[in-house]
């Protein structure tokens, strides 16, 4: 792979060249912006790790709400769809005017890219369990309460992990598009996002196609996070975690 | 020989059952069961069999009439009914030990009461060595014996069965019919049982009811005066045989019969 690149970087005019650095040029951007790019990596991943884990807890307590009655969910449904529907470039900007520039816009950019997929998803898990095992519960007397954590919450795990993996791909998008925007590298608050236009305008290709790998690496380990926690919370019983035939 | 009058332990009278404003599902069913009957209800589908079952139990409202559980309405018979369904209704997140020990857990139990309660259940049903398994991991019989278990924790007086075995093919179903029998042995609580399967009424009750459907309503009753315990032999006796051709024979004159 590394001799293809080579190749198509000679195969190149010397004009054209510049556009695709050589994996030399790369390694060498490692070496000198290694700090920089390391404290954008943080920012950006400490964003996305708070802006995802606060839409976590969010989403599956409106889920709990939601799948409380039909009646609930028709009243909730519309406004979730029109944030949904809204784009999230479109809303960044007005966010950055409301809130401020920095961690704050990068947070909540990711908890409302993340939000919607994970109350969805949640939310139809929590409202689908098997009628027997309903039935079964009301035969033993369960109280509400009961029912929800000892039953509908369970059943409703493999739908919840859908929804993370979801959100977990998206999470590292949402920080650094927020980066964009907001980012700022005054007292080191900048983030990857924000490192990306730095060196375009400069035309660092070098360092550019650093970061670029760098983002692909925090999105990497967010979603092998998740899915290792949907791994030690389904891997037991779950189908969708197969049995060996030893 | 004469023993004093015992009150029925399931008493339904005049009981109607419709959903909603639609048909009549059941249509003035009477019938009183006594401690330690064992009735099966069998008909042509339709007929409103598992519909007596949710009503005895509580889960559906009767539309008219009255049923006394115990001395009681259905709702307030807390912990002495238990429901064995068509499906094993395991939660899989749970290993088997677990599983039975889910009435217990929602009635408030002591957790080490538990799961001893858990383990003389699991004994019951020659399951001791599968207590850690998770439900994925069983045959269709064992979860279905597993169900069976956990009804079996609250000791309830009265044991519903909707069809428990109807998934399984024949020589589980016999075997397991035998284990249910063994058990009753031991605890003794009044069954009521629903089947399409004349040849699993006859060995298990002492009471078959044949139901006709539209709308469903009792058409005859036989008793079964076979003695007890039974086992593989009395499969094989000529009062068994008898016993299942002459249900068969009312099964099919029900079937015939116009609405």
């Amino acid at each position: 792979m590394v001799l293809a690149w080579y190749a198509i970087d000679y195969g190149m005019s010397s004009e054209q060249r510049f556009l695709l650095p050589t994996p030399l040029e790369v390694a060498r951007a490692f070496v000198t912006e290694g700090p920089t790019l390391l404290g954008a990596a943080l920012n950006t991943g400490v964003g996305a790790l708070i802006g995802f884990g606060a839409a976590v807890a969010l989403s599956f307590t409106l889920a709990l709400i939601l799948s409380l009655s039909p009646l609930v969910r028709a009243s909730f449904y519309p406004y979730l769809m029109i944030l949904q529907m809204t784009p999230i470039i479109v809303m960044a900007p007005i966010l950055i005017l409301w809130v401020g520039p920095g961690l704050r816009s990068v947070v909540i950019i990711t908890f409302l890219i993340c939000f919607f997929p994970m109350v969805v998803n949640t939310t139809q898990g929590l409202i689908s369990t098997d009628r027997n095992l309903v039935d079964f519960f009301r035969m033993c007397h369960a109280s509400r309460v009961q029912q929800i954590f000892l039953l509908r919450v369970p059943a409703a795990l493999p739908y919840f992990f859908t929804g993370l993996r979801i959100a977990g791909t998206l999470a590292p998008i949402g920080a650094i598009v927020g980066d964009f925007y907001a980012g700022n590298s005054a007292g080191g608050q900048g983030g990857l996002g924000f490192l990306a236009i730095i060196y375009s305008s400069r035309f660092q290709m070098g360092a550019l196609f650093a970061t670029a790998a760098v983002s692909c690496l925090l999105g990497f380990i967010f979603v092998a996070g998740v899915v290792a926690l949907s791994w030690l919370a389904l891997h037991k019983w779950h189908d969708s975690f197969s049995q060996q035939d030893t | 020989m004469t023993q004093e009058a015992q009150a029925p332990v399931v008493e339904l009278k005049g009981v109607d059952k419709r959903y909603g404003y639609g048909p009549l599902i059941l249509d003035k069913v009477n019938f009183a069961a006594n401690q330690g009957d064992f009735v099966t209800l069998i008909g042509p589908s339709g007929c409103g069999k598992s519909t007596i079952l949710k009503l005895i139990s509580g889960l559906n409202p009767i539309s008219s009439g009255t049923i006394v559980v115990d001395g009681r309405s259905p709702d307030s018979a807390g912990g002495k009914l238990a429901f064995v369904f068509q499906e094993p209704t395991l939660l899989p997140w749970l290993d088997v030990s677990r599983n039975i020990q889910m009435p217990l857990r929602l009635h408030g139990g002591d957790p080490s009461a538990r799961a001893l309660a858990a383990k003389r259940a699991l004994g019951l049903v020659g399951l001791s060595d599968r207590a850690d398994y998770y439900p994925r991991q069983l045959s269709g019989g064992q979860k279905m014996r597993v169900s069976i278990a956990r009804a079996l924790t609250l000791s309830p007086r009265i044991l519903l069965l909707d069809e428990p075995f109807g998934a399984l093919d024949e020589m589980t179903r016999d075997h397991l019919n035998e284990e249910l029998l063994g058990i009753r042995q031991q605890l003794a609580w009044t069954a009521f049982f629903v089947t399409h399967s004349v040849a699993e009424a006859v060995f298990l009750s002492n009471r078959i009811i044949v139901m006709a459907a539209n709308p469903g309503r009792i058409h005859d009753e036989i008793r079964v005066d076979l003695p007890y315990p039974r086992t593989e032999e009395t499969r094989q006796s000529s009062s068994y045989q008898r016993l299942v051709a002459e249900v068969s024979r009312i099964l099919r004159s029900v079937e015939r019969l116009k609405p």
